[in-house]
């Protein structure tokens, strides 16, 4: 597999009144050609502005302290603006999460979704809206001849979303960034929608970094995951290993919280306290006070990667050589028995 | 649970709601429902946006003016109620809303113990102002913050503690009837176990009963006992929560549970969405209305489909799978 992209060692401090706030604390993951990549986290966990610097966009008092980011080799960090927008649109696109306020209101939507293919080719725009015409119609927009000349107000949530894609997707981006392209929709248009981009993603061969905090969403789209919080990424792997093999508590957590339709249970499994403040990010694992499963140590060092498998890492003491084993929440012990069912020889850790 | 016996607390009946009728633009949101919710349980209402299902909560609630039909508040029909008048006052007390977004709900300009003092200020609850600290810092402990919370302004709290305060505003005037519109779905997964539990417990301490919005399907099931799906302004089912998500009759049903995304890559492999043709099930003019074709599990359907309806609903509880709902 080769590697597309490259994200080592990052880290981002944003420039607020009350002091830095560190939003990004050494963020390290790579993304192979054709792949999907889940990142998931909640909101202030950094998903969102670990994407939004592979793609350029960092708020102007953004300060990226360390690190890199490969795109085909190059750091895009050190980009001038004017390679920034070469790059954008046309390598690397991304579908936002609103399509309320991601299109403009007063421009019809054939240029609109012609615009990246006029900025970055010499093209005709005739030849251009022909172009937009057929991926309005690759995306399922009906009559998209017909529609070419209408404003975004007069198409459905789903269908202007489909038309934020249409969009991202008209020069055949090498890396698509997708920040919940589908959290404010339906779940019927949702399941259409995740529907398009995996047949997106085989027609055109572009890789995904999707960003959710769903993780029905991610077990159906996702080739590999990644779960941040407070500004790191705490487990990768897999998406069997982390939804049947997932080693970090915050992971355990994630996974019980969601319902699944056969929970029968009076309560629900709810992570304790909030995520902490990272303008002073805690000593120790930063998911230390909210979890049950912490020791001593977790409050004092932050705990560094152990690896599971070849492709699965998690960040928690409970890994290392002489920790206690714990006793499993049931829903992760019925997870870890399906794991164990399907691959027989692998010792078991945990 | 036998809830063909319970009480019903609310009961709407050929409710019609229509916004600028008559005019070019006009909006039939809601098409004739009729509904029951017993004292006690919560009725999770569930639908794509557009279908009514906030409408219909805002109906209930007398935000809107209903176009037609009656809504019964124990028996009182509360639909034709005058804002401003005593009885709608009075109304107003029993009945409470908790809203979707918790920042756009709470004004930014006032203090937490305001916020939800507004209710007992109006309906003249608290004999002196230390009774009223005295209630807003019960009311801020029964939703798990706490007294120092009352002096600080909106901003200075976290999603999920936002929502906490709008769920101590609507008890604050010890409601019997809470509509939640869309509670969790601005919260983060972690907070939003937290937020229902906290709603299942102060139902089970305080014995309210609740109408809980929500597009989120798999929360829907855990926290109702009984769930309506609504489509295109109309309920198309409604059934204890087991039976519409173990048995759907309805098509539309049927395709919305399909959607539900499973956090589970094996199932998630092998899913099929059923797609669901609108005008296939109802594009015939036939005349139909909610019909229960098992005890307690109601479908919109026309005479002759109900007889295909029963003997689905028949088969589905013939399978010894442990089904029995009742």
């Amino acid at each position: 597999m080769t590697k597309i992209l490259e994200v080592k060692d990052l880290q981002i401090d944003f420039a607020t009144y009350a002091g830095p706030v560190h939003a990004i604390r050494d963020v390290s993951f790579d993304l192979n050609k054709g792949e999907t990549l889940a990142i998931v986290g909640e909101s202030g966990s950094g998903k969102s502005v670990t994407v939004r610097t592979v793609m350029g966009l960092l708020a102007p008092n953004a300060k990226i302290t360390h690190g890199e980011v490969l795109f085909d080799g190059v750091d895009i960090l050190k980009k001038s603006e004017k390679q920034l927008n070469d790059m954008r649109g046309n390598d690397v696109a991304m579908i936002f999460q609103d399509p309320m306020t991601s299109l403009d209101p007063t421009m019809t939507i054939g240029k609109q979704v012609a615009e990246p293919l006029i900025l970055h080719n010499k093209i005709s725009e005739a030849d251009a809206l022909k172009e937009a015409e057929r991926v309005l119609k690759l995306v399922g927009i009906k009559d998209a001849g017909g529609r070419l000349k209408d404003y975004p107000h007069q198409f459905s949530g789903g269908q202007r979303q489909r038309i934020v894609i249409a969009i991202a997707i008209i020069n055949h981006p090498q890396i698509l960034l997708a920040d919940e392209p589908t959290t404010a929709l339906d779940v019927t248009i949702q399941a259409q929608i995740i529907h398009l981009l995996k047949e997106i993603q085989s027609k055109i061969d572009t890789s995904i970094i999707f960003i959710t905090h769903d993780l029905g969403v991610v077990a159906g789209i996702a080739d590999r995951v990644a779960v941040m919080y407070a500004g790191k990424i705490v487990e990768y792997g897999t998406v069997d290993e982390i939804f049947y093999n997932a080693q970090h508590p915050y992971t355990w957590g994630l996974l019980e919280a969601m319902p699944t339709l056969e929970t029968k249970s009076d309560r629900l499994y709810a992570i304790p306290g909030t995520p902490p403040d990272l303008l002073d990010p805690p000593k120790g694992d930063a998911f230390a006070p909210r979890n049950p499963y912490a020791m001593a140590i977790d409050l004092e060092q932050q705990p560094p990667f152990f690896k599971i498998s070849p492709t699965h890492s998690a960040a928690t003491w409970l890994l290392a050589p002489g920790a206690p084993k714990v006793e499993l929440p049931p829903e992760i012990a019925r997870r870890h028995a399906l794991w164990a069912s399907k691959h027989p020889d692998e010792k078991v850790v945990n | 649970m036998a809830v063909n016996k319970k009480k019903a607390l609310v009961s709407v009946k050929h409710l019609v709601q229509t916004f600028n009728a008559g005019k070019k633009d006009e909006v039939r949101a809601i098409q004739d429902i009729s509904f029951d919710i017993y004292e006690g349980e919560t009725l999770g209402l569930v639908g794509e946006s557009g279908s009514g299902k906030t409408t219909t909560g805002r109906a209930i609630i007398r935000l809107y003016d209903p176009t037609s039909g009656e809504i019964l508040y124990n028996g009182q029909d509360i639909a034709k109620l005058k804002n401003g008048s005593k009885q709608m006052l009075a109304f107003r007390r029993n009945m409470q809303m908790i809203f979707q977004d918790p920042y756009a709900s709470l004004n930014p300009r006032m203090k937490v113990k305001d916020i939800i003092a507004e209710g007992i200020d109006i309906h003249h609850l608290a004999k002196d102002k230390a009774d009223r600290d005295h209630q807003v810092e019960q009311l801020l402990e029964e939703v798990g913050l706490n007294a120092d919370h009352a002096t600080r302004y909106p901003h200075e709290f976290s999603g999920g503690q936002r929502q906490r305060i709008g769920i101590a505003r609507a008890l604050a005037v010890q409601p019997k009837f809470i509509i939640a519109d869309e509670p969790i779905s601005a919260l983060d997964v972690s907070i939003q176990a937290q937020v229902v539990n906290l709603l299942k417990d102060i139902q089970d301490r305080q014995g309210l009963t609740y109408l809980f919005i929500a597009h989120d399907l798999s929360m829907v099931k855990y926290i109702s006992d009984r769930i309506a799906v609504m489509h295109y302004g109309r309920l198309v089912e409604l059934s204890s929560a087991d039976e519409v998500y173990s048995h759907p009759l309805h098509p539309y049903t049927k395709s919305l549970l399909s959607a539900i995304p499973v956090p589970d890559p094996d199932v998630e492999r092998k899913r099929i969405p059923i797609p669901y043709d609108a005008s296939k099930v109802e594009g015939d003019n036939k005349q139909r209305k909610m019909v229960e074709v098992y005890p307690g599990h109601f479908i919109f359907a026309a005479d002759d489909e109900v007889a295909a309806y029963k003997a689905e609903a028949e088969e589905n509880h013939k399978t010894p799978a442990g089904t029995a709902t009742d």
